[in-house]
């Protein structure tokens, strides 16, 4: 090393500085986009502090930073599982066909957000959201309708659903097994991340108490009767798009997973019997290094944290699980074909990362839900990379790189530390309700525009190398959302509420109630509830009057 | 004695919870020197409408990422008008097509930031045209 560090010194002193004298270097100091410092370059003595049994160590095992699974995409690729679902069940159950047919490997649900917030499509405050950012869910028959021809012991099914999850898993769950497919068999995800909702997604609607009641039913129930389901996925996707950093993100996603680990403990469950189904995602933004480097910190970090705090003996409770996907926020409405572009980068970001799905946007999802067409090119562009380029053929290639190796170790010391200062507050249900996770994140989303503003973050089309007005893309190939869904879908509501038996309803809706006051599981009996099709509003109502509603703390 | 500082009501309506761009919003508008309250989340259009009285704003800023505009926009601009409140400012941006900047003019708001409007230029829109409202 000190040979390294001697010539190090002498390129400086001499090769460079020659060159620097006559033509200096484009920025004074380089960062990463969440702010850390890049050196010019990396070398051995970056990286002399790691220990490569116990910080790299092998894939599959501990601290797993090389990847959570031996083999990696050299015995399976990832799931590419992109997001969709809009207007009506029928609308919907065509496009995950079409998707399925082109080469899907897994379904990922979007509601809309009626149904993420507990409203039936009559509800006066869903007006004008029926079906537009997703499928509308009244009831089970919208679900069998969803599923038809598709079935449910071949595919695994991520669902974006949190404060209504135990919902929409009881319908799955039924959709199951009117398919002859049992609970046991089911894969698949519910993100039932109620935290992160309060922190970044909004889609809330109990007090945190018994919000994470729900998301521990689940978990709870999943353990003894639906083995192979991700019963949790600990969500930083969307506290990064809020305006979160990298640290940030992945401090704030393991202080919420700590926090559901300890109340699940202190509700008497072993952490061997359900932190191997909880699963995790993470942003794919902007900087590929940083993003890599996330991912491999998130592994080990995670693995690390568990080890110090929780008496574990599974390995599969060490498990970093995760399903990434592209940043919304990235992609812009300028020029917005070259979002390709910056999609095939979020891509490549999750394979160097080793994710086990990933997601890649549309380019046409700076407007709108995407056409057919653009939620075709985003698969394709997943499969051209798992198939063309090589990247799959050894596992965690960028390992051994100065730089992200450095970098890795940067971000897993800096959300340390974060960590250590959520811990100093009482833990992250205290930093949510002081309003410390709140102003962290407001102050990073208004740097953020800042640079953007100064153009020292550079976004091509926006306000680098920017086209003239009239050469602007067309929109007229833009998804609109049917006018009609509203209408029909209250209709079948209204069918579905004529044709099934009403007391049936009542003591079900009922026995959820009763289930509530004697502080039971509730799964069992809102499953009752969604087979003589009781309706999502009703269900959540039962809740809301039990419960009432939470408003969280906003900053500007 | 100091003149008034224009109020403004930045607000969320409908079931959205995005509001990463109308916090932006707001902040920018208050680094200005304006007075900015925002309404947070998932507003009704009369929670809105009797913010923006009881607030007794200048301008009501609306934002909007789910689609959701075109059934909104007029909703609040009738409550705003019902209650005679007729001289304020209605501003809206976010994720909109363009093609419905039009429908949203015609409707009576005063102008449509699009995605990837910078909030000097928001800020500069609002103390340019106000006084002539």
């Amino acid at each position: 090393m000190k040979k390294i560090e001697d010539s190090l010194g002498r390129w400086e002193n001499t090769t460079l500085k020659e060159v620097l004298d006559k033509s200096p270097e484009k920025e004074e100091a380089f960062k990463t986009e969440s702010g850390i410092p890049v050196k010019r370059l990396y070398t051995p003595l970056d990286v002399e502090d790691i220990d490569y049994e116990t910080d790299l160590g092998f894939p599959g095992q501990y601290p797993y930073t090389r990847g959570v699974y031996p083999t990696m995409y050299r015995g399976r690729l990832w799931t590419m599982r992109n997001y969709a679902g809009f207007g009506t069940a029928e609308d919907t159950n065509k496009r995950y066909r079409y998707l399925l047919e082109q080469g899907m490997a897994g379904l990922s649900m979007a509601f809309d957000l009626p149904t993420q917030l507990g409203y039936d499509s009559d509800d006066p405050l869903a007006k004008g959201a029926v079906g537009r950012v997703g499928v509308a869910v009244d009831s089970l028959a919208d679900m069998e309708i969803i599923f038809q021809d598709i079935p449910l012991d071949k595919v695994s099914t991520s669902m974006t659903i949190n404060a209504p999850a135990t919902v929409l898993l009881a319908m799955y769950i039924v959709v199951g097994e009117k398919q002859n497919v049992p609970q046991e068999q089911l894969t698949g995800t519910t993100q039932n991340d109620i935290l992160k909702d309060f922190i970044a997604r909004g889609t809330y609607i109990f007090p945190p108490e018994p919000s994470i009641k729900l998301v521990l039913d689940i978990i709870e129930y999943c353990f003894k009767y639906v083995p192979k389901w991700n019963t949790l996925s600990i969500t930083g996707y969307h506290i990064r798009e809020a305006g979160a950093n990298a640290i940030q993100e992945l401090a704030f996603t393991l202080a919420n997973a700590i926090t559901y680990i300890e109340k699940a403990q202190e509700r008497g469950l072993d952490v061997d019997d359900f932190a191997p189904r909880l699963s995790y995602s993470l942003g794919c933004h902007r900087d590929l290094f940083e993003e890599v480097a996330k991912y491999r910190a998130a592994r080990r970090l995670f693995a690390r944290i568990v080890k110090e705090r929780f008496d574990v003996k599974d390995p599969g409770s060490y498990l970093f699980r995760t399903y990434s996907g592209s940043c919304g926020s990235t992609l812009v409405t300028q020029e917005p074909i070259n979002n390709i572009i910056r999609v095939t980068i979020h891509a490549l970001m999750g394979i160097l990362g080793g994710h086990q799905a990933i997601h890649t946007a549309s380019w046409d999802e700076g407007y709108a839900l995407p056409t057919e067409d653009a939620a075709r090119v985003a698969l394709r562009t997943q499969q051209i990379l798992a198939y063309e380029s090589g990247l799959c053929n050894t596992i965690d290639p960028l390992a051994g790189s100065y730089y992200v190796e450095s970098l890795t170790n940067e971000i897993e010391k800096r959300t340390s530390d974060y960590l250590k200062k959520i811990d100093s507050m009482g833990g992250m249900l205290r930093a949510i309700e002081n309003g410390f996770v709140f102003r962290e994140i407001q102050e990073s989303s208004v740097q953020f525009q800042k640079q953007v503003d100064s153009g020292e973050k550079v976004i091509v089309g926006l306000n680098r190398f920017v086209v003239p007005e009239e050469e602007e893309f067309e929109e007229h190939d833009i998804f609109e959302s049917d006018p009609h869904v509203e209408a029909s879908q209250k209709e079948k509501l209204t069918a579905v509420k004529a044709k099934r038996n009403e007391k049936d309803v009542q003591n079900a809706l009922r026995e959820v109630q009763n289930a509530i006051d004697r502080d039971e599981n509730l799964m069992p009996h809102i499953i009752e509830a969604v087979k003589c099709y009781a309706t999502i509003g009703e269900i959540c109502g039962v809740m809301r009057e039990k419960w009432g509603e939470f408003r969280a703390p906003t900053y500007i | 004695m100091q003149a008034r500082r224009i109020r403004v009501l930045i607000a969320k309506v409908g079931l959205d919870g995005h509001d990463r761009g109308a916090k932006i919003v707001a902040r920018s508008l208050r680094d200005s020197g304006m007075e900015v309250i925002y309404t947070g989340i998932r507003q009704t259009v009369e929670q809105v409408v009797n913010a923006a009285l009881q607030e007794d704003v200048d301008v009501v800023g609306l934002s909007f990422l789910s689609g959701d505009h075109l059934v909104f926009v007029p909703k609040v601009i009738q409550g705003l008008r019902k209650k005679g409140k007729k001289d304020v400012m209605v501003l809206a941006g976010g994720v909109i097509l363009k093609r419905h900047v039009s429908d949203l003019l015609k409707m009576g708001v005063h102008k449509v930031f699009l995605p990837g409007t910078p909030p000097a230029e928001i800020v500069q829109y609002i103390k340019e045209h106000l006084t002539r409202l």
